[in-house]
């Protein structure tokens, strides 16, 4: 056998095979984790200027409907979902607008404004909104949400920020 | 403190005994025509975990199978390495269990006492093939579709029970829907079980047997 201090051709290969073998694992285990964990790593889509309608066409104090859609990639499918909201003028100046989201807050129906009841009706559970979307009865646990990123093109056009998702 | 649990565990399962039969167990002298059984296991192993990371993407409908491979291959992060191991791997195991199946013929190992280790071994090759043969469809890309089509085709060429078979294969007269998720049952659950519990056999029996020496020229 070989001296004290050299290792024997056993030891040899034992430790050889654990370190090239332990190399492979590591070269193709951290890769399957980034492989599992990839659709958590990846950004939704991308925030976007959506127009929504002409300011001139907009009345003061009659909310102006918008509705827009937006395509979402998950993996190989394609899903768009659509959105949509009230543009609420309150004066000539195009910084006074006030515009709602009609999603209801409450379980996610479409409201719809409603003349003669002067509010947005929601109708799954009878909510009502004030047409500045202060909730006025019904089960919603807060105001309707508002965008409150928007801008005028220079050829009069209202624009809003939308959000991924 | 490691001593006294892993103690406690070998009183239990028998950790040294097992260690000492499986891994230290005396071998004839061989060479590395001997190696191709484990390096069929290591494979298998490897195309059953890369496999099992396949279908965290993949889906078997006509709708979604080449979408979803080609999604695979370029949408997710390493999904090319993960299929690029189980596509080359795939081939590499039939090659390696073939040679293997050659190896013990020529060294004449499958003589008395391993003929049953040696019929279960040809169970185990013809189960590879299987394996291959479900899983080339699995895409769904031109390829996949034709090769299929002929295969089935060429198993439908029995006289008598010809068409039956091919319908049983297909599940159906053409290849539809139908085929795709019964080649995808066949190769995840079916064929898979088989061959593991196949393997389990065939190591017990070569465990119990040892391994065959080299035949000299008396033999």
């Amino acid at each position: 056998m070989s001296g004290s201090n050299e290792i024997s051709r056993r030891d040899f290969i034992k430790v050889t095979t654990g370190i090239v073998g332990g190399l492979i694992g590591v070269a193709v285990g951290l890769p399957t984790i980034s492989y599992l964990i990839d659709p958590a790593l990846q950004e939704g889509g991308k925030d976007v200027w959506v127009t929504i309608g002409k300011f001139e066409d907009m009345q003061v104090g009659i909310p102006y409907p918008f509705s827009f859609t937006r395509v979402q990639v998950n993996g190989w499918e394609r899903t768009s979902s659509s959105f949509g909201g009230f543009a609420v003028r309150k004066s000539d100046d195009p910084k006074d607008l006030l515009i709602l989201n009609s999603r209801c807050t409450h379980l996610a129906c479409t409201v719809n404004w409603n003349e003669q009841a002067q509010g947005y009706l929601c109708p799954c559970h009878d909510a009502k909104f004030s047409i500045d979307g202060e909730v006025l009865d019904g089960p919603p646990p807060r105001p309707l949400d508002v965008y409150d990123q928007f801008r005028l093109t220079e050829d009069g056009q209202i624009e809003i920020f939308s959000k991924a998702g | 403190m490691w001593n006294t649990v892993y103690e406690w565990l070998d009183e239990r399962l028998g950790l040294n005994d097992m260690y000492t039969n499986l891994l230290d167990r005396p071998e004839p002298r061989g060479n590395w025509w001997n190696t191709l059984g484990s390096a069929s296991l290591f494979l298998f192993i490897m195309q059953g975990l890369t496999g099992i990371f396949l279908t965290v993407y993949y889906t078997p409908s006509p709708d979604h199978a080449y979408d979803s491979v080609q999604y695979i291959m370029e949408g997710v992060a390493f999904g090319w390495l993960i299929r690029g191991i189980h596509h080359w791997g795939a081939t590499l195991m039939v090659l390696v269990v073939f040679i293997h199946m050659l190896r013990v013929f020529f060294t004449a190992s499958f003589k008395y006492p391993r003929e049953l280790t040696w019929l279960i071994g040809i169970g185990l090759l013809l189960m590879t093939l299987g394996m291959g043969f479900t899983g080339y469809l699995l895409p769904w890309n031109q390829r996949a579709f034709w090769a299929t089509t002929v295969g089935t085709q060429i198993a439908g060429s029995v006289p008598f029970v010809g068409e039956f078979i091919l319908k049983a294969l297909r599940g159906g007269p053409d290849l539809s829907a139908l085929t795709l998720q019964r080649f995808f049952s066949a190769h995840i659950w079916m064929l898979p079980a088989l061959l593991a519990g196949l393997i389990g056999i065939h190591l017990f029996l070569i465990i119990k047997h040892g391994e065959s020496h080299f035949p000299s020229k008396e033999d």
